[in-house]
């Protein structure tokens, strides 16, 4: 990793020999030591939090993998004789599913900070763009895993998601049947999740090479987001980031353990304990809680095509952000109305995940009710309505208000350094 | 000498023109290699030969009562046959095909016995959404026939789509009678 002169001093001979030749120690040295700002706080530890699951998930998954077998009549056995019967399957198993949710929830955290704080701007474009790429990957993943447990909410799921190449125009179902290796979801199908649920986190890997790369050649930013112009703006990664990273990462295991050792199955659904049975369609079929703000976005257009262009726009429009906000103050700290319109993202955000998770006939809330062909029926906002709006508020956000806001905001006065903005007036005299 | 031709940095005589034919020539021959070795790569991934073998199926509707449905598994996907009742066939017979968003008659969703004759009680089809591939409930929905669950498409008695964001009418597979009342899906 490049970005600041190394410091590194091979002490022994073996050391030395080796630093010719290969210098993966002064690597792993000038990491450790790499210049961070000084006035991080914790929004900043979830890359070092979501390292952390990844690591998880590699280690669990291939373990399960030793367990699982990938046939449609052995598949749901398979899982549920990992939890009952494998040594220690039952810790492990449900360390892998939770493993899943908390890894979405943290990369949820790291994505809103990098939006609050402006860390897709220059010179992070690239940055953001792979972290936008490790997210679709991890979509990818989260979706084909939790096809493998065959039950009832996976074999739809997977129904429902494959059924989107299908809406494709001419060469969808060709495309869909090509997918699955059938006319329907079958064993074929379960068969290929497992070998591309098995390769993907490895792709995720690399990909998060490419991510620290970017982050260690263009330097972190920060919740000032003003960029370090000398050295007492800074901190070494270690000792002062690890010690925080590892702080953070035991607060968010203490979390990840209670659903692990006391709810593994709350944030799963229950039919996923029947086994797949491809005549019979769950009454409501819903996703995993991390794709419910898409599934919302989805279902709130009346048109097949339609919807399945809006769901993916709203991940498109992730990777053209760093050209869509004109703000050329990185912080919301210091954009006033761009924080309010922040937080009422990050609320519509959570609308979408409702809507998500309700019936879309059914109503939020009910204002009386009229004669419809006889038949009295309530009155008021229904699910399918309140997801237009968040939707809409979605997409304005980026493609409206981010733009225009850019150009007529008046931000407040930034500090003139991070070691200022830390130390106040304090500075000077430690400068002396 | 002609203009392609120069002296390399040996002082041999170079024909670029030449060059470029057998730079041209070498990398069409590599691409079509990696596409014929490619193109085994990619079609693995499609129907299998046993899939796609995957046999027909008879069903014998005179065990079907008035009112009832049968679903059958066929290639992988549920075929519903239907015995409909005199008051969802006319439901289905009085509909104006126009108002429907994949307009088509009643009587377009049959297929004709041995004897040639269409027989409106007996309605076959792929009982699968045309939205997402969910099976939809039967009689629910706003128009009496089927109701997906799953995003909320409501069909008639003729399962015909007419509400919701399905943008199609449920499938007719390719079926025939082979005796008064067995008929063979496939």
């Amino acid at each position: 990793m490049s970005g600041h002169p190394s410091t590194y001093e091979p002490k022994y001979a073996p050391t030395k020999w080796l630093d010719q030749r290969l210098p993966i120690v002064r690597m792993g040295a000038d990491f450790m030591t790499f210049p961070s700002p000084r006035n991080l706080n914790y929004w900043y530890t979830f890359g070092g939090i979501l390292t952390m699951c990844l690591a998880s998930q590699i280690i669990t998954g291939i373990i399960l993998a030793m367990h699982y077998v990938p046939h449609v009549d052995m598949a749901f056995d398979s899982v549920q004789r990992i939890r009952r019967d494998v040594p220690f399957g039952w810790l492990i198993q449900p360390m892998h599913a939770v493993g899943a949710s908390m890894f979405f929830l943290a990369v949820y955290v790291h994505m809103f900070r990098g939006l609050y704080y402006g860390s897709y701007k220059a010179p992070r474009e690239v940055l953001w763009i792979v972290g936008c790429l490790i997210y679709l990957a991890m979509m990818a993943t989260g979706f084909l895993g939790y096809t493998l447990p065959w039950g009832q909410m996976s074999f739809w799921g997977a129904t429902v998601i494959t059924g989107f190449f299908g809406a494709v125009p001419v060469v969808g179902e060709s495309l869909q049947q090509w997918l699955l290796g059938g006319y329907a979801v079958d064993n074929a199908t379960l068969n290929r999740f497992f070998a591309l649920h098995y390769l993907l986190p490895f792709v995720i890997a690399g990909l998060v090479g490419l991510h620290v790369w970017a982050l260690h050649h263009v330097g972190q930013n920060n919740p000032i987001g003003i960029t370090e112009k000398t050295k007492k703006d800074t901190l070494s990664f270690h000792p002062y980031y690890t010690v925080k990273d590892g702080f953070a990462m035991v607060v968010f295991m203490l979390i990840f353990a209670f659903f692990v050792f006391y709810q593994p199955d709350a944030l799963g659904h229950a039919d996923n304990y029947i086994q797949a049975d491809a005549l019979k369609t769950p009454p409501h079929i819903v996703p995993e809680w991390y794709f419910l703000p898409f599934y919302a976005i989805l279902r709130a257009v009346p048109d097949k095509l339609a919807g399945i262009l809006l769901m993916l726009g709203a991940i498109v429009v992730l990777f053209v952000l760093p050209w869509l906000d004109t703000s050329r103050v990185r912080s919301s700290r210091f954009r006033p109305v761009a924080r309010k319109f922040f937080w009422i993202f990050i609320f519509f955000c959570f609308i979408l995940g409702w809507c998500g998770a309700e019936t879309p006939d059914d109503m939020v809330f009910t204002v009386g009710s009229k004669m419809v062909d006889g038949e009295l029926k309530p009155m008021g906002l229904n699910f399918t309505w309140l997801s237009r709006i968040a939707t809409f508020y979605y997409f304005a956000y980026f493609l409206a208000i981010l733009p225009i806001l850019g150009l007529i905001e008046k931000p407040l006065a930034r500090p003139e350094s991070i070691t200022k903005a830390v130390l106040g007036d304090k500075a000077h005299s430690a400068a002396e | 000498m002609s203009d392609t031709l120069h002296n390399d940095a040996h002082g041999e005589t170079v024909d670029e023109g030449k060059r470029d034919f057998i730079y041209i020539a070498t990398g069409a021959v590599a691409a079509a290699g990696v596409a014929s070795l490619g193109w085994p790569l990619v079609a693995q991934m499609g129907k299998a030969a046993d899939t796609l073998a995957a046999g027909s199926v008879e069903i014998d509707v005179s065990k079907i009562a008035e009112g009832q449905q049968l679903k059958v598994l066929w290639r992988g996907k549920p075929v519903f046959v239907r015995h409909r009742t005199a008051k969802e066939i006319t439901e289905a017979e009085n509909t104006d095909a126009a108002a429907c968003p994949d307009p088509q008659m009643d009587n377009e969703r049959l297929i004709p016995d041995t004897t040639g004759k269409l027989r409106p009680e007996y309605l076959v089809m792929i009982g699968v959404c045309t939205h997402f591939g969910c099976i939809p409930v039967g009689e629910a929905g706003d128009f009496d026939g089927w109701y997906c669950p799953c995003h909320g498409s409501h069909y008639d008695t003729s399962g015909r789509i007419r509400k919701g964001p399905a943008p199609k009418n449920m499938e007719i597979p390719e079926y025939q009678y082979i005796s008064e009342n067995v008929i063979k899906v496939g």
